[in-house]
């Protein structure tokens, strides 16, 4: 598919035959003009690839329009459904090919950054939950895991194992959320109803087990918040079995469907060498055939004990980051199940003062607790100086945590690195050649959560 | 276990300093070593268990191309930076003259899956570093972010504009100096337009 406008080089001679330094420019190739246009445009604007716009000088000029295929810069968002929230796309138009597309972003900012300066280390984890709204126990645990490498602390194994099983829980309400948003993104409205339906079930679990439907808090530097509820062990089980029906269904309602297949097979492909250059991570840089999963490459928690498989495809299309989100349901449950065999007995937390609060009873019987309770909630722990990044593999791709203690109760710097703010550039290998249509489709198979993004 | 590594730090140190001309200790780590073979200047400390190399900033573009073209480090995955106003004294190792600004880069290579941290320390009076943006195209929006919310202005950089902040906004709001934003509220005492 060509990029370069048609005819647009001897139209332009013939409406305006002085500005040869012009024609000498878009006599460029695509590649170069591209990094042209892109240099210092700012954030806002979007400068077109087929040279400023020779719209104005033709209504200056007036006579007959002539017969050129001038492009359009089209914007699209901030508000609009097929954006996820906030995200704004200027897009350069020739008919209905895009030319370029440029995510404009920072309309979500809260400076949860700086917040988190703000915040002691016990508190922090209520901050980090609200970044990846549709992945919170990611943002949770990987906070919870630099804090507690500065602070050199051993978890418990059953803390371990739950905050495992509940990231899983997780991921699999995170993918069943992009099953949902995908669907109706592309025009299977249908499938928004039953991804949602699926997701709400495991909300309801993630609900009894944490207290919250999203933004639970749970998962915090010293292990987990409480123990599972009495009974985990049936309601999860049964939503396995709940969750697995629904995958099944959603693979025989759209996998083989030619409509389906006619909207995403071969859309918005990206090869391996773009996916890396481009810093994309997770479900993207897998669907080109590299089998990068931080949770087998690099493991944490007790993913070394557990099987699953990493899922990975090798056309980099929108049909195959849909594949593997629909079967990495599947794998989560594979390890939830084993959590559910595996879990093992002992404490959800550490039991050290310093960092976790002693059990509620304690607190009428014991002055010491009453201190230490009082303490912990009113200045929180100290954490020796130092810092760390810790990656974990979120639903996304890599989420990190860079973290820099100075010594007291609260971090000199909490910087996430949000995998959805790296792979929204991906766009750029994406979007541009494909169909304006397509687009819609290539940002609803990236998959960003805009609270991540902007942060 | 902290305690234990930064005395080993120190005695790496001693070493270094105490005998003039002879090889610095050899850091732990191998991508660590080579690099601190290549850049003499960089200084290697290990932070829990990670490897990271202090390097001067004049550098740091080249520390980039070497991770990139000689070991393998095929992602950028993250660049930002550290505002270290209010804690001057922190422990940095031996050899390293702390600034004002920190930036930060972690390296990932797929293929050693091993990862490393790259730190150069950037003065507030010129705050400028080179961007890498032309080895790791990925790093584009992190440099704007780091521009945007710390004023460090990455030299080379195709398009450094603001990213996560508005474009009309004055000051560089991560920074500690920089006030978290204060809203004018009407108080129960004030006089009220009724």
């Amino acid at each position: 598919m060509t990029t370069e406008p048609k005819n647009s080089v001897d139209e332009l001679v013939e409406v305006d035959d002085t500005d040869l330094l012009e024609r000498a420019e878009l006599d460029h190739d695509p590649e170069e003009r591209r990094l042209e246009a892109q240099t210092d445009e700012g954030a806002q604007q979007l400068r077109p690839l087929a040279g400023e716009s020779r719209t104005k000088e033709l209504v200056l000029t007036g006579g007959p329009w002539p017969d050129v295929d001038d492009t359009m810069i089209l914007n699209m968002g901030p508000q609009h459904p097929s954006t996820h929230g906030v995200l704004r796309i200027m897009m350069e138009l020739d008919g209905e090919t895009v030319l370029r597309a440029k995510p404009v972003i920072g309309y979500l900012h809260t400076g949860m950054e700086k917040t988190g300066e703000e915040l002691t280390y016990v508190q922090g984890s209520t901050n980090v939950t609200r970044m990846d709204y549709a992945s919170p126990l990611s943002n949770e645990l990987v906070f919870s895991l630099a804090v507690e490498k500065l602070l050199d602390l051993e978890l418990p194994e059953r803390a371990t194992w739950i905050r495992m099983l509940l990231v899983e829980l997780n991921r699999m309400s995170s993918h069943l959320l992009f099953q949902a948003t995908n669907g109706m993104d592309l025009g299977a409205v249908s499938m928004m109803i039953y991804g949602w339906r699926e997701r709400e079930y495991t909300l309801r679990l993630l609900e009894t087990i944490t207290g919250l439907r999203m933004n639970h808090n749970f998962i915090r530097p010293g292990g987990v918040a409480a123990d599972l509820p009495d009974d985990w062990q049936h309601d999860v089980l049964e939503l396995c079995e709940q969750v697995e029906r629904g995958v099944a269904e959603y693979d025989t309602l759209l996998s083989e469907n030619p409509i389906w297949r006619e909207r995403t097979v071969g859309v918005g492909v990206i090869t391996t060498q773009e996916a890396l250059a481009l810093n994309a991570t997770g479900p993207i840089l897998r669907s080109t055939g590299f089998a990068w999963d931080l949770r087998k490459a690099q493991p944490y928690l007790a993913y070394d004990d557990v099987d699953f498989d990493v899922i990975y495809t090798t056309n980099g299309d929108v049909f195959d980051r849909y594949q593997i989100r629909l079967y990495e349901i599947l794998e989560s449950i594979k390890i939830v199940r084993q959590c559910v065999e595996h879990m093992p007995g002992g404490d959800y937390r550490v039991q050290d003062r310093k960092v976790t609060p002693p059990p509620r009873a304690r607190i009428d019987e014991s002055m010491e607790a009453l201190i230490h309770h009082f303490k912990l909630f009113t200045e929180g722990f100290r954490v020796p100086a130092g810092e760390t990044y810790v990656a974990v593999e979120s639903p996304r791709g890599e989420i990190g945590c860079y973290l820099v203690s100075d010594g007291t109760a609260k971090p000199a710097r909490l910087h996430i690195r949000g995998p959805s703010f790296y792979n929204l550039q991906s766009m750029d290998a994406m979007v541009p050649g494909g169909m304006f249509a397509d687009a819609v489709a290539v940002v609803s198979s990236i998959d960003p959560i805009m609270g991540e993004v902007d942060r | 276990m902290a305690d234990g590594d930064a005395n080993a730090r120190e005695e790496d140190h001693e070493v270094e300093g105490g005998t003039e001309g002879e090889a610095p200790a050899i850091p732990s780590d191998e991508v660590a070593a080579a690099l601190v073979e290549r850049f003499p200047d960089g200084v290697f400390a290990e932070s829990h268990g990670q490897p990271v190399v202090y390097v001067p900033l004049g550098e740091w573009h080249d520390v980039a191309a070497f991770l990139r073209d000689e070991q393998e480090f095929t992602q950028c995955v993250d660049v930002t930076g550290v505002d270290l106003l209010v804690a001057p004294s922190r422990a940095l190792p031996e050899g390293v003259t702390g600034e004002r600004f920190e930036v930060v880069a972690n390296f990932l290579s797929h293929a050693r899956n091993r990862r490393i941290r790259v730190i150069a320390q950037v003065p507030v009076d010129d705050p400028t570093i080179a961007s890498i943006t032309d080895l790791y195209p990925g790093v584009n929006f992190a440099e704007r972010e780091t521009y945007d919310l710390y004023g460090v202005e990455f030299a080379g950089h195709p398009d450094l504009a603001r990213i996560l902040m508005p474009d009309d906004w004055v000051g560089h709001p991560l920074r500690k100096d920089d006030a978290p934003a204060r809203v004018p509220v009407t108080f129960k005492g004030d006089p009220s337009p009724r």
